[in-house]
């Protein structure tokens, strides 16, 4: 695997972690469909989260969060309701969450929630 | 995570207000508002701001930054509130303390290398600070200087954002920075021009002493040559120096303009001579977001010098007329209104007509009489009747070049020794009225029982109101000259032949 591919994996096993950690079932992960991926789709309480896992070794090339630009948020909106269609039931209220990681090679990792960016 | 809170100081005209620069940070994704209604320069604070602090190693929050000007209704230009909005946002990110910033008003421009660069206007911005309560103000290091020559403020310089950070407590390491500086103001350049190098023309000589002597406006009407641009620029020379609230003024307009202000405040009266292109914005001010001051303004408690009146487009000419009378320029726009001091002496030069040689001994005129009435009808007759003075100016002879090293001449040194001494005795005459200088007198006042003068003084001037000969304004200007001729020979009231003098100056235009 190119190493990029196994920091955001890296990232999002650690993005989990956290979550889980923070009393959130994990519900699925890395879901595609034609349109896309969902890194990590989590249930808070009665909300249904959508997750957003970005991942850097450094912040020499900007804060993860920056990489999630209106384009995306819009792509992200998209795929939660294609999520919602594809999986019926009833889902409560859904959110759209962001987690930054930046992971460098040695060192303590920094994990970053921040809820309903959407 | 608390708000950050500082000062910046917003310009209008000369008159500074305070402007609250607010930061908050919330949790939100990365974007920075800045909201108060900038400008185009103060809208780009953004990307100089984040630069600025990345380079300085205080990187700013990576969430949603909102920083508000208040009060949002003022408009703001300029890129004076960079450092302001820096040090605010960092306090919020808890990176300086909040208290620390909030008692000093922060002026000054980011570099993108974060070093501050000095700006326009800092002058009358850290008058405004110090009027507002404010007892310290932080400044690039170029501007410090110029800081400095306000009292009663304390002036702390920072030659980059790092600097201002560590000032305010922020823990970070000191990194020495060549600071950017203005470059300093040609020393007072004295062109050698004195008053002595006039040959011939002694009535306008004695004039330029009238017109310093009582600050009366001068119009001088003669052909090419006569001399008429050489009197001018030696009229500033005759002026007192400049006096405390004066030379804060006149500092503070170069400040707003641009041009270097220099370690102490301007003690001469200036001189501006703007060319006959010059527009009405750039005669009065003006400018579509900051209101700039123009050359009137400028030559506040100086000499505003007009060369070819009648090449100004009359339109820019009439817009004098206001300043003229009230000494005040004010520009209006539709969300503000700015005001400039506009107490400056006007002399005005201009040919007989086109071919410039009309009323010449040796030479003859080639204009029709409709043309040479519709040149010198673009100065307005209400502009013409707010001057005093009206000076015929000949060309010299060669008796008179001839004649030039037996006569003594006056120099500037003693012509300005005469001066004070009229001012003196003016002063002291008007001491307890609004007026300081006899132009300024009502002819109300000076008609009044404590002023009249005797009927046998003023009969030339009563014949030649009866006949129509001048108007009720022509009179009280005669009168007013009249005065300010006594103060010059040091007689304590004016007597008939101060009157005809003064009559004598005004009859450039009709003879």
């Amino acid at each position: 695997m190119a190493a990029k591919d196994e920091l955001g994996r890296r990232g999002e096993d650690l993005a989990a972690g956290f979550l889980a950690a923070g009393g959130m079932q994990v519900v699925e992960r890395n879901w595609r469909c034609s349109q896309g991926e969902i890194d990590l789709v989590v249930r808070d309480g009665d909300e249904l989260v959508f997750v957003e896992v970005k991942t850097r070794s450094s912040l020499g090339f900007g804060h993860p969060l920056e990489a999630i630009t209106v384009q995306k948020l819009a792509r992200l909106r998209r795929l939660a309701a294609a999520w919602c269609a594809a999986h019926p039931g009833p889902h409560g209220l859904v959110r759209i969450d962001a987690v930054a990681v930046v992971a460098p090679a040695f060192g303590a990792v920094a994990i970053e929630h921040l809820k309903r960016v959407f | 995570m608390s708000i950050g809170r500082t000062h910046a100081v917003s310009l209008l005209g000369l008159r500074g207000a305070i402007v609250e620069i607010e930061a908050d940070i919330s949790a939100n994704l990365p974007s920075f508002v800045l909201i108060g209604l900038p400008d185009a320069a103060l809208g780009e604070a953004k990307d100089r701001v984040r630069a600025a602090a990345t380079n300085s190693g205080c990187a700013l929050s990576h969430h949603k930054i909102t920083v508000n000007l208040s009060p949002a209704a003022l408009p703001k230009h300029g890129s004076g509130f960079d450092l302001g909005i820096a040090l605010a946002i960092l306090a919020a990110d808890g990176a300086i303390d909040t208290a620390s910033i909030d008692r000093v008003v922060h002026l000054g421009e980011l570099g993108l290398d974060g070093r501050l660069r000095p700006i326009n206007g800092i002058l009358p911005a850290v008058v405004a600070a110090r009027a507002a309560g404010f007892g310290t103000v932080m400044v690039p290091t170029g501007n410090a200087q110029e800081a400095g020559l306000v009292p009663g403020i304390r002036v702390v310089a920072a030659g980059s954002l790092l600097d201002a950070v560590i000032w305010h407590g922020g823990e970070f390491d000191a990194i020495p920075v060549e600071p950017i500086l203005r470059p300093a103001p040609d020393a007072p350049h004295d062109d050698g021009s004195d008053l002595a190098d006039v040959i011939g023309n002694e009535d306008s000589i004695e004039a330029l002493l009238v017109a310093a002597a009582g600050g009366h406006h001068v119009f001088m009407l003669g052909p090419p040559g006569a001399g008429k641009t050489m009197l001018a620029a030696r009229l500033p020379g005759l002026l007192p120096d400049l006096d405390a609230a004066a030379a804060l003024e006149v500092s503070s307009l170069r400040s707003l303009c641009g041009l270097p202000v220099g370690s102490t405040l301007a003690r001469r009266p200036p001189l501006e001579s703007p060319h006959h292109t010059a527009t009405s914005a750039a005669l009065i001010g003006g400018g579509s977001g900051m209101i700039r001051p123009g050359a009137a303004a400028r030559a506040s408690h100086g000499v505003l010098f007009l060369d070819e009146a009648p090449e100004f487009p009359s339109s820019v000419l009439d817009a004098l007329r206001q300043p003229l009378e009230s000494g005040v320029i004010s520009i209006h726009r539709a969300n503000a209104v700015a005001h400039f001091p506009g107490s400056f002496q006007l002399v005005m030069a201009a040919n007989p007509c086109a071919c410039g040689q009309y009323g010449a001994r040796d030479s003859e005129c080639t204009c029709t009489p409709m043309s040479r009435r519709r040149y010198l009808g673009r100065i307005s007759g209400p502009l013409l009747d707010r001057i005093d003075i009206q000076l015929r100016v000949q060309r010299i002879t060669s008796a008179h070049v001839r004649l030039a090293d037996q006569t003594p001449r006056l120099s500037t040194a003693d012509a300005r020794a005469r001066v004070l001494g009229a001012r003196a005795v003016a002063g002291a005459r008007l001491a307890g009225t609004p007026w300081s200088l006899n132009s300024q007198v009502p002819g109300t006042w000076l008609r009044s029982a404590r002023m009249r003068l005797d009927p046998t003084t003023t009969a030339s001037i009563d014949r030649a109101l009866e006949r129509g000969g001048i108007t009720m304004r022509g009179y009280d200007r005669v009168l007013r000259l009249g005065w300010t001729l006594a103060d010059l020979d040091g007689s304590s009231i004016p007597g008939a032949d101060h009157i005809g003098r003064a009559l004598y100056l005004r009859k450039a235009m009709s003879s």
